[in-house]
């Protein structure tokens, strides 16, 4: 029984949590948040250029495009965040002084740009390539008709994989705790780490990943309703039974898409 | 409305010119595709390209827009070469229309005709959506403006299609296979909005596996077998009096 108690004083003790509920409030949440929108922003910008670098025709975009991809998902999160948020803070204390949540935003955003230009990438590489081959024929030139047509499906297809990266991206800014971070600065883990080791037990640990979920799980549920609509969406454009399938590629004489494939 | 009930394309004036290909081209890698094609089609005229799967009659079309460069040979538009112009402003002359229609599912069939008008023609809004129904109305899909591709039949998709091309002006109309992906109660309907474009003086290049439109709506037919057009002529001769052992062949194995 004493173990049992002990147990639960451990994760569910309301004392220690309503002691860090305010700064939780405060200096947490808003830093987590401002480091996760901030990454969002930048990832998904940047993703979306390296995706385009990715499928271009050019060898030397493709390539570094490439090798960036490979170095920044193949890296563990916290080495990424180590390397640059303290590589780089000798620089950085000279042009903002003391703060490391440019350099942590500056590797997150990197981090999510190379997960993010994936998923843009597989998402445009879907589309039909009779869409480009059609949107050429009229007239679009490759820009415009990628700007246009393309991109606009291939990022529909894969919202709901980018959506499940910006959920990564709220836990992952857990990670700038490793820059070491004054107390105005600390994001929800490190008040709940902070709050746990002064009280002894984990339950300010446990606040902060109710928070977390708060964030993350409608942000799931979002993925889901996205998912659904989606497909239902595409459930309904086959349209009735009589109709016959539109997207289907057919065997098709597999010829390059414009004449640029071929070169 | 059914795929018949249709008004034919009646006083619509296309400003149609002659088009050429010379001596056309083209391989990938070791594969020869086309090897040396020739064509001329009349202003205002319809050639109807036939010839077994493979033959090279779907990069050949392809060509005549420049979706793929030929290696050799030249393309003339109104007698002139469109070799040294701007692809994309040829594109915008040479209408295209594919057997998998190519419509944008992401939007409705009337902006499926605005985007290419706007972006392209850099008509206004208004202009463009004035043309676009006028063109939706051509191909008798005037209520279908509002429906999403995915919604329409093949064979409403498929005019539709054909609309979007109609409404950027084109001076020549290709066809690849636009009926091959259709259900055979479709055809019919595209392929009389085809016929009636041609006798409205469009010109015309059709690849096509419906022999009985290219015997009724052409005015040339060639025969391209492994990337040479074997024979070449008014589809009488052809069909009737068939010069070459291939096309005999090929005839006898798809009437």
């Amino acid at each position: 029984m004493d173990q049992l108690t002990t147990l639960w004083d451990t994760f569910f003790n309301w004392q220690s949590m309503r002691q860090a509920l305010p700064d939780m409030l405060k200096t947490g949440l808003p830093n987590t948040l401002i480091l996760s929108i901030i990454s969002a922003l930048i990832g998904t910008l940047l993703g979306m250029l390296l995706a385009m670098a990715g499928i271009s025709r050019h060898r030397w975009l493709r390539w570094p495009a490439r090798v960036y991809t490979d170095i920044f998902r193949g890296l563990p999160a916290v080495v990424t965040i180590l390397l640059i948020g303290v590589g780089l803070s000798q620089i950085g204390m000279k042009v903002w002084g003391p703060n490391p949540y440019p350099l942590g935003i500056l590797a997150l955003s990197l981090i999510a740009t190379a997960y993010i230009g994936e998923i843009f990438r597989s998402g445009i590489q879907s589309v039909d390539p009779g869409q480009l081959e059609g949107s050429r024929a009229l007239g679009f030139s490759y820009s415009a008709a990628m700007l246009l047509v393309i991109i606009p499906q291939g990022v529909r297809r894969v919202l709901p994989a980018w959506v499940n990266q910006l959920i990564a991206l709220i836990k992952d800014s857990s990670l700038v705790y490793f820059l070491g971070l004054a107390a105005g600065q600390r994001e929800l883990f490190r008040i709940g780490q902070d709050a746990a080791a002064n009280t002894g037990n984990e339950s300010a640990l446990l606040l902060a990943g109710i928070f977390y979920l708060i964030l993350t799980v409608p942000l799931t549920h979002f993925v889901n309703f996205v998912d659904h609509r989606l497909r239902q969406g595409r459930r309904t454009r086959t349209g009735p039974p009589d109709a016959d399938e539109p997207l289907i590629v057919a065997g098709e004489t597999p010829l390059p898409a414009t004449s640029e494939g071929t070169k | 409305m059914t795929e018949e009930q249709r008004e034919s394309v009646q006083e619509e004036t296309f400003s149609s010119v002659s088009l050429a290909t010379r001596d056309i081209h083209l391989a990938f890698g070791h594969n020869r595709v086309l090897r040396g094609v020739d064509l001329d089609v009349g202003k205002g005229k319809t050639a109807c390209v036939i010839g077994p799967s493979g033959s090279g009659k779907s990069t050949f079309l392809r060509t005549i827009n420049r979706l793929i460069e030929p290696d050799k040979g030249d393309i003339l538009l109104d007698g002139e070469s469109v070799l040294d112009r701007d692809p994309d402003r040829l594109r915008q002359q040479v209408g295209m229309v594919f057997q998998q229609f190519n419509l944008f599912p992401h939007m409705n069939v009337l902006r499926n005709l605005m985007l290419p008008l706007r972006r392209i023609r850099k008509l206004s809004a208004d202009e463009a959506e004035q043309a676009a129904r006028h063109h939706l109305e051509l191909v008798g899909l005037a209520d279908k403006a509002g429906s999403r591709p995915g919604h329409l039949s093949g064979g409403q998709q498929q005019r539709v299609a054909i609309a979007r091309a109609l409404a950027m002006r084109p001076q020549v109309m290709l066809f690849d296979e636009a009926t091959s992906a259709l259900d055979p109660e479709l055809v019919k309907g595209v392929l009389s909005l085809m016929a009636d474009l041609s006798k409205q003086g469009m010109t015309m290049v059709v690849v096509t596996h419906e022999m009985g439109f290219a015997r009724e709506a052409s005015d040339t037919v060639i025969f391209l077998d492994q990337g040479v057009a074997v024979e070449s002529g008014p589809p009488e001769k052809l069909f009737d009096s068939p010069d070459s052992p291939r096309l005999r062949q090929f005839l006898s194995d798809v009437l």
